[in-house]
């Protein structure tokens, strides 16, 4: 799936839909951009389709990895792998723990170790297509790994399709 | 009990495990920082190694050496203050679990610290004057925040980053202009080579209400201006040390403008500015200059406060004991914690 978006809230609110058409038997999402590419940006959306407050999500990149809760017991555990320098690092930094079922995972960098990456995952690429003319359109590409991404993208697709109407 | 005389702090909320003995809250009698960014330097300038297996192996040494740099025996302490959050929780689970089972073995209580307490903590440290209230600015790597400094009473957030923290996007630029690790001091050094007009980078969130910062634009414009003018291959020494010196003055501008609003109408008219990033040249010569403008005394602790380090995760441990605080052996660490947050007690256990 390909997707163009004129503005970080355009990129939020797609983020929101995702968040939304994940099953809760949860989700990888593998974030992979370069700097300022909006990934933060994306996980405060999904954040937000969970019913976490965005405000509170902030870039883990020094914590690894943030955890939050919503209201309802859904959860999201954002990770950045923006330090870790080597496979040997993230199994210490507790990468296999943060991987439980019914957890909406996203992993920032996850291109920086996509065999550490569980089979089953939804691969979204943001990058920023001429950005000196247009510093704030984002172009995405999704792709899914695996049974359960499959169903997300499927359920993704359908939302941002209505929500575009 | 009466108020504890020595405080062993541990601080290992990320890259660094350090203990310190601090009397009174006040008196660094010994304080050991074994850092990690000199080892990293070779991996090519990012990053430093997070290890929670490196921090197992230093704790026992790290307390051992602050122990014996204050000619100590463990049987002096009289508590025991340990970084609970925020931070990376295999890390902190080291320092945590060691602290409680000293507490444990000494029979002495311990308590939790949020990590930004301490910060806020070091500018008391080093300056023996000041008291609560005042407004605490931190800046470091995990964190952009302003505080309202209160008496017994924990701090007040005032507003923090919606993104990235400052430090972290100083380090961001740094990878960006293919400066060295660590970021910050790289990137100020570049700086003073260059012009800070050369680029108009974003001042995000300026002319907006509020004490809230954000950083994540400015990394942005910086990462956009780098491939328009080197579209792959490195830039010329000039090149980098303008857009360092831009990027540095856009950061600082931010930072000195959110200070000021939220020490409008602050009596007494007061600021700690903490945290590594306090250690910034021009962040400390812009805040000065700010402070002699608009009439407001402003304290930078010295750089070996500024950094993670555990004296000030003893000062404010100290204070947490003086309110009556005591966490029992269910204290646990967290990712996120906010400042105020009441820790597990279990005081059966102490």
């Amino acid at each position: 799936m390909q997707r163009i978006f004129p503005s970080p809230e355009a990129t939020r609110a797609a983020a929101c839909a995702l968040a939304r058409a994940a099953a809760p038997g949860g989700l990888v999402v593998a974030l992979i951009g370069p700097l300022g590419a909006g990934k933060t940006v994306f996980a405060k959306g999904l954040a937000e389709g969970l019913g976490i407050d965005p405000g509170l999500v902030a870039s883990p990149t020094f914590v690894i990895a943030s955890e939050y809760s919503a209201p309802d017991g859904r959860r999201l555990t954002h990770v950045d792998l923006y330090r870790i320098e080597s496979a040997a690092e993230l199994e210490a930094a507790g990468f296999l723990d943060w991987l439980e079922p019914g957890v909406l995972v996203a992993v920032e960098w996850a291109d920086r170790f996509p065999e550490a990456m569980p089979a089953d995952r939804l691969e979204v690429r943001l990058s920023r297509p001429d950005a000196a003319e247009d510093p704030a359109r984002r172009t995405l590409h999704a792709m899914a790994l695996g049974a359960t991404a499959e169903a997300a993208l499927a359920g993704w697709s359908a939302r941002l399709a209505a929500a575009a109407g | 009990m009466s108020d504890p005389d020595l405080v062993l702090g541990i601080e290992s909320s990320c890259d660094e495990m350090a203990a310190a003995v601090v009397r009174r809250g006040r008196e660094i009698v010994a304080s050991v920082v074994h850092g990690q960014a000199e080892v990293h330097r070779p991996y090519g300038g990012v990053v430093p190694e997070l290890a929670s297996r490196d921090h197992v192996r230093a704790v026992s040494r790290v307390v051992g050496a602050a122990l014996e740099r204050a000619g100590l025996e463990s049987e002096a302490l009289d508590a025991v203050a340990v970084t609970a959050g925020p931070g990376l929780v295999g890390s902190l689970l080291v320092g945590l679990s060691f602290g409680k089972a000293l507490a444990y073995r000494l029979g002495i209580p311990v308590v939790g610290v949020h990590h930004v307490a301490g910060h806020l903590a070091s500018a008391e440290l080093a300056d023996d004057a000041l008291r609560a209230p005042y407004v605490g600015l931190v800046v470091s790597g995990a964190h952009t925040a302003l505080y309202r400094v209160r008496e017994a009473a924990p701090p007040l957030l005032l507003g923090e980053t919606r993104d990235d923290a400052v430090g972290e996007a100083f380090d961001k630029v740094a990878r960006l202009l293919r400066l060295p690790y660590p970021g910050g001091p790289s990137v100020s050094a570049a700086a003073l080579r260059g012009d800070p007009r050369a680029v108009a980078f974003p001042r995000p969130l300026a002319g907006e209400p509020g004490l809230e910062f954000s950083f994540s634009g400015l990394k942005t414009a910086v990462a956009i201006e780098v491939e328009r003018r080197a579209g792959g291959r490195p830039l010329p020494a000039a090149a980098v040390a303008d857009l360092a010196a831009s990027f540095e003055a856009a950061a600082v501008d931010v930072l000195v403008a959110r200070a000021r609003r939220a020490l409008a109408g602050a009596r007494p008219a007061r600021l700690a500015v903490v945290g590594g990033v306090a250690a910034n040249r021009r962040l400390r010569e812009r805040m000065q200059a700010a402070a002699r403008e608009d009439a407001f005394e402003v304290v930078f602790p010295p750089p070996d406060l500024c950094t993670d380090n555990a004296a000030m995760i003893a000062a404010a441990g100290f204070a947490l004991l003086v309110r009556g605080e005591r966490h029992g052996m269910s204290l646990n660490s967290f990712s996120r914690i906010p400042i105020g947050a009441t820790l597990g007690a279990s005081p059966a256990l102490e």
